[in-house]
């Protein structure tokens, strides 16, 4: 700051630290602001509130209970952790899943993403200050967690899918039960676009706000909502399908200013393509068994493997060194999208004034429990 | 004796009590129209329908530790919510909540004063309060506060402006400064000065939301970005008392507006014949009814509308709501000469 032009009263730059408790950092994130007046010269970003240890902790666990530890990380995505997670594994033993269990992992996924996607719309108009679409969205959140509670038990930390299959087949009625969620959420997002979409005090806030561009996001390694809002072409639902993504048909919206508000119609826009996979999966439902042939013991040949989905916050990829001997992971590694898309924080606070700071912090969709691990 | 000394006194009382009762349960009601726009309950547990809650609310504030922080300026800090709180408290003063009532042989007017420049004793007085906000801020010592009352400071100077000048305007049409002579002049006028300043009632709305902090301009205690604002330091009565501060200037927002625009006391369309029988209700049911509807919109547009950034409130306050006022003084001006 040394070449900036002396103003004519000495001034100096507040230093405020917002975090590791803040109502608007999601968790225990830490920024330290430098602040001009209002406007961010420069900030810094601390992690690591939350580091449990995972990746350690799952080399010495068996692969059967690490599906559980995922859970954890990013705790409010938990199934398509889980997804991540035993795909890894199976791409590593060349195991099989029976068809049926690839649709029933699909639908949970996509019903994981509305999940998500609603509690980061919820926590990002709050942080603007709309309070009401906050609890708007935690009702319709709630019904997704009522779907889950009624297939597996829990309703946050789910432990949902199996090596090899599914721990449980559908219960009767639930595909119903889906049904009727999509049909009732299809009308409540217009509900959210009556309150924000159009408002203008909304625009003011989200656009041009934190601009990224395609390169630039690229570059930053950034991926899911945050990418494809900056016009980047990336999701890998789309490009290398797992699950049963390949059978169904949806598109992949796209942003092109790269800022605030287009990050946020995509994640709208993905609430109905989320609806329309859901449906397409329970329509085309194959009979059969959920799961595969899976020995006694898992204990994946030696080798190395990464396998990667697409989490709601982005790309969640996890990479798994196996030696042949033991029933636990010689390496156990995780991208956590969260982590890389934090990474750009710096560069999207810097220049804009504190209260884009919350809203850039809900823009990035950050989960603490996956950033630090 | 009676007149002069015992009267007004009681008046004082009645209108503080009220005043106080009334921000008590403008809380409560705050809390419950903002839970039915969300679907939720609200308050429920102390008393039916939580009606108790401003009891039990004011029970805890009253009894909870009040701590000055070791670093903070101790007579500033102390003073700051007082310096809050009076101005708000002071301008019922001149309110008129209705027209002269007769009690046991007694004219009772139903305001505590009647001075001739009541409205620029309401404006002057309600800037005093700002004071409280900026000394809170200052002398917490602490960033966060600091950076709220800036913000509170600036914005309400630039939203003072545009607010008199909408007051100016109703004064070129009502020719006096005094609360009751403006309503007189609707009277004698036969319309509420809202349907002759529409644009004047619209800026004075919205300038009154950002004079007194509240949503979509709640920026000095945008609780996601500066924590708790100028009060994070504050706790227990003095904390109260910014609350109630805030709740009060609400109130004497209100009022102000269904004075000026919306003719105090007199019942709707007074110049129609037709509805004379709606003069059966009690002018200062009327005037309740005016500053209930007005709440109930500060609720409303809260519940309903994110938050401005500080920068975009500057830009609204000063290009787009002070030149509209400008104009309008200037085009009520030339119409009063001219017509």
């Amino acid at each position: 700051m040394a070449d900036a032009p002396r103003p004519m009263f000495d001034t100096d730059e507040l230093v405020i630290n917002m975090g590791p408790q803040h109502p608007s950092t999601h968790g225990v994130l830490r920024v330290v602001l430098r602040l001009d007046g209002e406007r961010v010269v420069d900030c810094d970003v601390v992690i690591g509130y939350l580091h449990r240890g995972i990746e350690k902790l799952c080399e010495n666990r068996d692969y059967t209970q690490i599906v559980l530890i995922t859970d954890r990380m990013d705790y409010v995505a938990a199934a398509t952790n889980n997804l991540g997670y035993v795909e890894t594994v199976e791409k590593l033993m060349g195991l099989e899943v029976p068809r049926r269990a690839k649709y029933i992992r699909t639908i949970l996924a996509e019903l994981q993403r509305i999940a998500s996607h609603a509690l980061w719309l919820a926590t990002h108009a709050i942080d603007l200050g709309a309070m009401t679409v906050f609890l708007y969205c935690f009702r319709e959140r709630e019904l997704v967690l009522d779907l889950f509670e009624e297939y597996c038990g829990a309703r946050l930390t789910y432990n949902a899918m199996r090596i090899g299959g599914l721990p449980f087949d559908l219960p009767p009625g639930w595909d119903g039960k889906v049904r009727a969620f999509c049909a009732i959420l299809e009308q409540k997002i217009v509900e959210y676009e009556v309150l924000l979409t159009h408002n203008r005090i909304w625009l003011e806030r989200t656009r041009g706000i934190g601009v990224i561009s395609g390169p630039d996001a690229v570059a930053i390694g950034l991926s899911g909502p945050p990418l494809r809002g900056s016009g980047v072409m990336r999701d890998i639902r789309k490009h290398e399908p797992y699950a049963a993504y390949d059978e169904f048909e949806f598109d992949v919206p796209l942003g092109l200013a790269g800022d605030t508000y287009d990050r946020y119609l995509i994640r709208i826009e993905e609430f109905y393509q989320s609806i329309r996979i859901i449906r397409q999966a329970l329509d085309g439902l194959p009979e059969g068994p959920i799961m595969g042939k899976v020995p006694r013991l898992i204990k994946p040949p030696a080798g190395e493997t990464y396998h990667a989905i697409e989490s709601p916050k982005g790309e969640i990829g996890y990479f798994i060194v196996a030696d042949g001997k033991s029933a636990s992971p010689y390496r156990f590694r995780v991208r956590p999208p969260s982590f890389c898309n934090l990474q750009a924080l710096r560069q999207l606070i810097r220049g804009h004034l504190v209260a884009d700071v919350v809203a850039l912090i809900g823009s990035i969709d950050v989960v603490l429990g996956e950033v630090d691990r | 004796m009676v007149e002069i000394v015992i009267i007004p006194l009681l008046k004082i009382v009645i209108v503080l009590v009220a005043v106080l009762a009334g921000v008590a349960y403008l809380v409560l009601l705050e809390r419950k129209v903002i839970a039915w726009v969300q679907v939720r309950l609200g308050p429920m547990r102390v008393g039916p329908h939580g009606i108790l809650q401003p009891v039990a609310d004011g029970l805890k504030l009253f009894l909870k530790e009040d701590i000055t922080p070791a670093r903070a300026d101790r007579w500033v800090y102390t003073a700051a919510p007082i310096i809050s709180l009076v101005p708000a408290l002071i301008v019922f003063a001149v309110i008129p909540f209705g027209r002269d009532v007769h009690l046991f042989g007694l004219t009772v007017s139903l305001y505590v004063a009647d001075i001739n420049v009541g409205l620029l004793y309401i404006v002057s007085v309600a800037s005093i309060g700002v004071y409280g906000l900026i000394l809170a801020g200052y002398s917490s010592n602490s960033k966060y506060p600091l950076l709220s009352s800036l913000r509170a400071s600036a914005q309400l100077i630039s939203y003072e402006v545009a607010v008199t000048m909408t007051l100016v305007s109703v004064i070129l049409l009502a020719g006096t400064l005094s609360m009751v002579g403006i309503v007189e002049a609707q009277r004698e006028a036969g319309i509420w000065f809202f349907f002759a300043q529409p644009l004047a009632f619209a800026i004075y709305l919205i300038g009154g939301l950002a004079e007194t902090n509240r949503s979509p301009f709640d920026l000095p205690e945008a609780e996601q970005e500066l924590v708790g604002g100028f009060h994070t330091e504050y706790s227990g009565m003095r904390f109260a008392f910014f609350f109630l501060a805030e709740y009060a200037n609400m109130i004497v927002i209100s009022g102000v507006a269904a004075t000026l625009f919306f003719g105090g006391w007199l019942p709707p369309f007074p110049n129609v014949a037709a509805l004379s029988f709606l003069g059966f209700v009690p002018g200062w049911i009327w005037f309740l009814l005016k500053v209930l509807f007005f709440l109930y919109v500060f609720l409303w547009i809260r519940a309903t509308l994110p938050r401005y950034r500080y920068d975009q409130l500057m830009r609204l306050g000063w290009k787009v709501l002070i030149p509209l006022a400008i104009a309008n003084v200037i085009l009520t001006g030339v119409a009063t000469v001219w017509l």
